[in-house]
């Protein structure tokens, strides 16, 4: 696939994501809603629910993120080398300079957000800005900057809003179950009562999982998108590999990450042990930094 | 089938085929002019630094006079360049001229050693990747355009809208290793 390509498949992604959620919100509302006695209530309630949810996360995504990571905005004087790198590599990408925000953190790490290039954010902290030379910092902007233009950022911050949406309701339903349980078995004391109740109580369990796996999958496939994009930007993948490099060996963990927002990040803000069993890859946000250097080493 | 309506359907085809070419050329010819500007605008930036910061070693080194013409010369070749093979030109000699400006400053510790100087050098590796990155994106558009241009069956029609293919912004030294980007 060419550039070009993969971000219209993005944007529409964005858009069929957006209402096979809500759609999926109003199913799932809907079974619950009986096997819990509530009837059509729980429905309405739900694609409320789903429907701010997904316009806030359309609109308000990269302030929101912005808030919750306590960052402040760049300074040509004092991040020089971030401010006019990010400068020159959105003249290179052909798109606006985004805003720039820098977290005040000795843990190496950067993201990028906002629903499409003329509202983008990239954030980086002041371990990443400090230990880096100018050439790595290159590489990590630029990856960046390719996740931006690339429509990741809306995707991902889609997704992990929607994501975030499924298993909160799921969440709510098993609680309801636990404390509200004994009024729809008074309710519906027969048969099909008794086998939706099962299926909802399966969904709630299922649904929340499969949620994560996908958002985790699709941001996995977007990372080493962007490294290849964005090593298209510099010329130079050894840039970005040696800054990988560089972020590998740093141990530190980035404390204003949330689960929420672990996924924007460059490398995994949690640093997680090296897990050995196939299936902990599952879980990740990120591809093994290991196998980026690879690819990035063989362009 | 009736033929009419295959004729009908051949022409139909035919003008949504050169609508979108022209409409497609114009937006990428746009985009190139746009990207042209912005080259311009960093050879701009970057002949504006240049007197300060001939100035500056002046004041440390004023018996090199050769390499400060020779500076002096090359800026005034990119301030006047009109086409962009010629700016390309300019902008290597520029390139040129100044790397041995900075060699005859590193005889000079204290000049290596004054803030400014050092501001001024930042400042001016700064915009020659910023000239750098402004001509890449110049090219990438061009190639896209060129391509258009020069294919069948696009090659019989262009003519007539009065396109043709353009001149690249020749590259310097650090962009003759271009990278393979593989998408798995």
């Amino acid at each position: 696939m060419t550039i070009s390509s993969q971000i219209r498949s993005n944007i529409a992604k964005t858009y069929v994501l957006m209402s096979v959620f809500v759609g999926l919100v109003i199913a799932i509302g809907y079974v619950l809603g009986y096997a819990l006695g509530y009837g059509s209530d729980f429905v309405w309630i739900a694609t409320l629910f789903a429907v701010i949810s997904s316009f806030s996360s359309y609109w308000w995504g990269d302030k929101m993120v912005l808030a919750m990571s306590k960052a402040r905005p760049a300074d040509r004087k004092k991040d020089f080398d971030f401010f006019t790198v990010a400068e020159n590599l959105s003249i290179a990408a052909g798109i606006p300079k985004p805003s720039l925000y820098v977290i005040d953190d000795t843990a190496m790490n950067a993201f990028a957000t906002g629903r499409d290039p003329e509202h983008a954010v990239v954030c980086a902290t002041t371990g990443l800005l400090d230990q880096l030379e100018r050439r790595e910092l290159e590489g990590v902007i630029a990856h960046e900057l390719s996740h931006i233009k690339n429509y990741d950022t809306r995707l991902l911050a889609v997704i992990s809003v929607l994501a975030g949406t499924v298993v909160f309701l799921s969440d709510m339903f098993m609680r309801n179950l636990w404390w509200g349980g004994r009024r729809s078995s008074r309710d519906n004391d027969n048969n099909s009562g008794g086998i939706i109740l099962v299926i909802g109580i399966v969904l709630a369990i299922l649904t929340p999982v499969f949620a994560t796996l996908m958002q985790l999958a699709l941001s996995r496939r977007r990372e080493f998108l962007a490294d290849a994009s964005g090593a298209d930007l510099t010329r130079y993948p050894e840039g970005l590999a040696r800054a990988l490099t560089k972020l590998t060996k740093d141990k530190e963990v980035l404390e204003a990450a949330t689960n929420a927002t672990a996924h924007l990040y460059i490398t995994n803000p949690f640093k997680g042990k090296a897990y050995g069993a196939w299936f902990a890859n599952m879980f990740n946000t990120h591809p093994p930094i290991e196998e980026r250097i690879k690819r990035l080493r063989a362009m | 089938m009736n033929p009419i309506y295959l004729g009908g359907g051949a022409v139909a085809l035919f003008v949504v085929y050169v609508w979108s070419l022209y409409n497609g050329l114009i937006r990428e010819s746009t985009e190139i002019d746009e990207a042209w500007g912005q080259i311009q605008v960093q050879l701009k930036r970057r002949a504006d630094l240049i007197p300060n910061l001939v100035e500056t070693v002046k004041g440390y080194a004023k018996h090199e006079k050769g390499v400060f013409t020779d500076v002096t010369k090359a800026r005034t070749a990119v301030m006047n360049a009109e086409s962009p093979v010629e700016a390309a030109k300019a902008d290597n000699m520029l390139t040129g001229a100044l790397k041995s400006l900075f060699a005859v400053a590193e005889a000079y510790p204290k000049l290596e050693a004054n803030a400014s100087f050092m501001q001024l050098q930042k400042e001016l590796s700064d915009t020659e990747d910023k000239v750098a990155y402004s001509r890449q994106y110049y090219n990438a558009q061009l190639l896209e355009y060129n391509l258009k241009v020069k294919t069948f069956p696009n090659n019989l029609f262009v003519g007539a809208f009065g396109f043709t293919s353009r001149e690249f912004f020749k590259a310097g030294e650090q962009e003759q290793n271009k990278v393979d980007v593989k998408f798995s």
